[in-house]
């Protein structure tokens, strides 16, 4: 029995999370070798620094597309969240005030995107693109398209940021980087989440066969948008890391934010068709996503690569997912 | 369940529709194709509500709003399209909505081992934690079954639960059954092969059009009384009473030994020039399948096929439209016309290349022939610049018709032409089909109305479960005959 369920567990991790493991560590080793300055603390920092915000929204939207959706709006509502964030903090609402309301904010565009998709059977393509749009207009329109900075870490505000990292940057002493624990933190919880409660067997339950569970007696309508809520709220949690590591924001940026996030989900071995998918296996993706980015100019090439090289990663693991699929629907 | 009626906007699909299951024993419901027997049953369970009649449950009216209610009284249906999670655990599928808990966490070990019990209690073998997709149709079928029975219920309805099954599965199923029914539980069981209803049931109530016909004690009764009391014996049209087709009629296509999937095991069969050969049987019988195959739109793993004596190589439907062959698909929104679309640019849309010089498009020839067999098809549209979708289904069929006569398609598939079309519209497909004919093309008709087999056809081909089960001239076959030869398995 033991064998046969540990050969299990193997069969339904999927070979491709197991490629996503092996690339993961393929990748950082490859860097390490090829370059000396790669293996310092320094650089394990930077990496973890530029994962949080992807990771988060990762997370998040990880929800979302196991119910066969796809939440598109999570890269503009983080600057969104983060500009309205910003105007309240200047208008003087003490900090932790506003950062409870970024959070709510990403939850209440996740919670519209929600409605739009279940109840109102929107595409979730269109109904995110929509609030995409709405989100990085309207973070415009608040900010009069001026740039927002938040509290330096030396300000008397500026104890939010050691919640990602406890000082500048340099070594692990100086520049403790807390915010891998709270990703791994939450990483965990959202994985017991989904596996081990009631509105997370429901959510992959209604991406798998959304009819049948329908007919199972289940309110389909409440947990799909349970799913893009966790997404905008995610999102929040992202714009909060994102403030904290860069500390200013840009009116009309966070292009393409939605796509690493996306891309993570994916290579971590999450079916855009719906019904499969794990937290484990988007960290790992995660993770791929920003060893290249900080990796590749140690290797002499620029940061632009990485989006070629990602190209071809998330076209793999899907042509992968395919394939997968075509051969368990001919058995 | 007494006088119930069902319309469907305006067009009844229940006329006093009548049944009675008895505590422990297997009733057997039978009908033709749109007899109404999945219609009585989704009001049975809640998935459609009644116009009219009454339904009494342990003596007691009761009427199910939804699925929910009608399973909570001990009501429960094994769809004949399984209703599974399939990236699920079994013991997921099967506790679904109402898992065992500890706390605010799914007990998932507490749901495995009372899954274990379940499948002990009717004797199978399935492990609560592989992966439902995994299984086989079968033992997901009996999941089906083992969910039905967790929740206590007291009538069970199987729609058609044998079609995907294999043999060992069968007899496992029916042990299941009986099991059932000794233990008090009253089943339905719809089925359309006859040989299970004398093994398994043991009374058997018969609908035709909506109605109640009359109920048998299986024992007491033979095969062909059921199929008699199925067809009925009343001829709605007449049917045709001798071949046109001469005897020595040269033959357009033969098709040997073709075999694609499951649904197609080695077909043969020739069509001659200005012949309409039917195509009968039941739903699932592999007739559209086979039409499929023919024209190249599904993979075929062997067989020959002949146009006019020369074996033609057909890959996909380009080969075939180039063969000359062309398919009117049983599903014209999806496969047939594109109604989005005006009737000029339907009509020309297997044949652009005639139309069109260098990458142009042609416009005025397009609309001087779509023109050309709208009057002769007498298709009713206002121009050849309307939608398509604003046009009746008799009049889309017709557009369908002219993009494969502009083609020039002398050999030509109507997958269930009448479907979904009013009866005026019906005599005007059939006159022109007839005519088709006449002018030397030849036809194969798929169709699911007998009436309409022994209405139109010169032969015809009887198929049961992916083989041709049956052959007849149209002066032997009748309602009965074809229907013997679609129930028999193999």
């Amino acid at each position: 029995m033991g064998n046969n369920s540990l050969k299990r567990v193997f069969k339904n991790m999927g070979t491709q999370k197991l490629i996503a493991i092996l690339a993961l560590v393929f990748i950082y080793v490859f860097f390490a070798v090829f370059s000396s300055s790669f293996r310092t603390s320094n650089t394990l920092i930077s990496i973890f620094d530029s994962s949080y915000y992807i990771g988060f929204m990762a997370i998040g939207v990880t929800f979302v597309i196991i119910t066969g959706g796809i939440d598109l709006s999570i890269g503009t509502v983080l600057i969104c969240s983060s500009l309205i964030g910003g105007v309240l903090y200047e208008k003087g609402l003490p900090l932790a005030l506003v950062l409870i309301c970024i959070i709510l904010i990403g939850a209440l565009f996740g919670f519209i995107n929600g409605i739009l998709v279940s109840k109102f059977k929107l595409p979730a393509f269109i109904a995110t693109l929509g609030t995409m749009m709405i989100t990085r207009g309207f973070g415009s329109i608040v900010t009069k398209t001026k740039s927002i900075t938040y509290p330096l870490r030396t300000a008397e505000d500026g104890w939010y940021k050691s919640l990602f990292r406890t000082g500048p940057i340099g070594n692990m002493e100086t520049g403790f980087p807390t915010g891998f624990i709270i990703l791994m933190v939450l990483a965990i919880a959202m994985a017991i989440f989904l596996n081990k409660t009631r509105p997370g067997r429901y959510i992959l339950a209604l991406g798998s066969n959304k009819e049948a569970t329908r007919l199972s007696g289940v309110n389909v309508v409440k947990w799909e948008t349970l799913a893009y809520v966790i997404s905008g709220t995610f999102a929040g949690l992202a714009a909060i890391s994102y403030i904290a590591i860069y500390s200013t924001v840009q009116p009309g940026s966070g292009n393409g934010f939605e796509m690493d996030a996306i891309a993570g989900v994916v290579i971590g071995g999450t079916s855009l068709a719906g019904g499969v998918g794990s937290i484990a296996g988007t960290i790992i993706g995660v993770f791929i996503m920003s060893i290249l980015k900080v990796g590749l100019p140690f290797i002499g090439l620029q940061p632009h690569y990485q989006l070629f090289i990602t190209g071809f990663v998330i076209i793999l693991a899907v042509y992968a997912d395919v394939r997968n699929r075509a051969k368990s629907s001919k058995n | 369940m007494e006088g119930i009626d069902k319309s469907f906007a305006g067009v009844s699909a229940l006329k006093q529709a009548k049944l009675e299951v008895k505590a422990g024993e297997v009733h057997a419901l039978m009908g033709e194709n749109g007899a109404g027997k999945s219609t009585l049953m989704k009001i049975l369970t809640g998935i459609y509500s009644k116009d009219n009649g009454s339904i009494k449950f342990d003596e007691k009216e009761v009427e199910f709003k939804n699925p929910r209610e009608a399973q909570d009284a001990g009501i429960v249906i094994v769809h004949q399209e399984l209703n599974m999670m399939n990236h699920l655990t079994v013991a997921q599928n099967l506790f679904i909505g109402k898992e065992n808990m500890k706390g605010k966490f799914i007990n998932d070990r507490a749901n495995n081992e009372q899954a274990k019990l379940l499948f002990k209690k009717i004797n199978i073998d399935i492990d609560p934690k592989e992966i439902m997709g995994n299984l086989t149709v079968g033992r997901q079928q009996m999941v089906e079954i083992a969910k039905a029975i967790s929740t206590d219920a007291k009538v069970i309805v199987f729609d058609e639960p044998t079609a995907a099954l294999t043999e060992t599965e069968i007899t496992e199923l029916f042990k299941i059954i009986r099991d059932l029914r000794n233990k008090g539980i009253g089943i339905v069981y719809i089925s359309h092969r006859m040989d299970e209803i004398k093994q398994i049931t043991d009374r058997v109530t018969v609908m035709r059009d909506g109605e109640y016909v009359g109920t048998l004690i299986t024992e007491e009764c033979t095969k062909d009384d059921i199929i008699s009391m199925m067809v009925g014996r009343v001829i709605y049209e007449d049917p045709k009473q001798t071949s046109n087709v001469p005897a020595d009629a040269p033959v357009v296509l033969s098709v040997k030994n073709l075999n694609a999937g499951k649904m197609v095991r080695d077909v043969s069969f020739e069509l001659k020039k200005g012949e309409i050969l039917g195509f009968s049987g039941l739903m699932g019988a592999g007739r559209t399948e086979t039409a499929r195959a023919i024209f190249g739109a599904d993979p075929k793993e062997s067989g020959q096929i002949f146009v006019n004596g020369k074996e033609v190589t057909i890959n996909n439907p380009m080969d075939a439209v180039n063969a000359g062959i062309g398919y009117l698909s049983e599903d014209r929104k999806r496969y047939g016309v594109i109604v989005q679309k005006t009737v000029a640019d339907n009509s020309v849309m297997a044949n652009l290349e005639n139309y069109s010089s260098g990458i142009f498009i042609n416009d005025k020839k397009v609309k001087k022939d779509s023109k050309k067999y709208v009057e002769l098809l007498k298709t009713k549209t206002p121009s050849v610049d309307q939608y398509v979708m604003n046009l009746s289904g008799g009049n889309q069929q017709k557009v369908v018709i002219a993009k494969w006569l502009i083609r020039d398609s002398e050999i030509l598939i109507f997958d269930e032409p009448t479907r979904g079309i009013d009866v005026g519209a019906k005599s005007e497909i059939y006159s022109l089909m007839n005519e088709l004919v006449k002018e030397g093309k030849s036809i194969i008709m798929i169709s699911s109305e007998l009436t309409e087999v022994l209405r139109m056809s010169d032969r015809v081909i009887v198929m049961c479960e992916g083989r041709i089960a049956g052959e007849f001239s149209i002066e032997e076959a009748n309602q009965e005959k074809i229907m013997h030869s679609a129930t028999l398995r193999k």
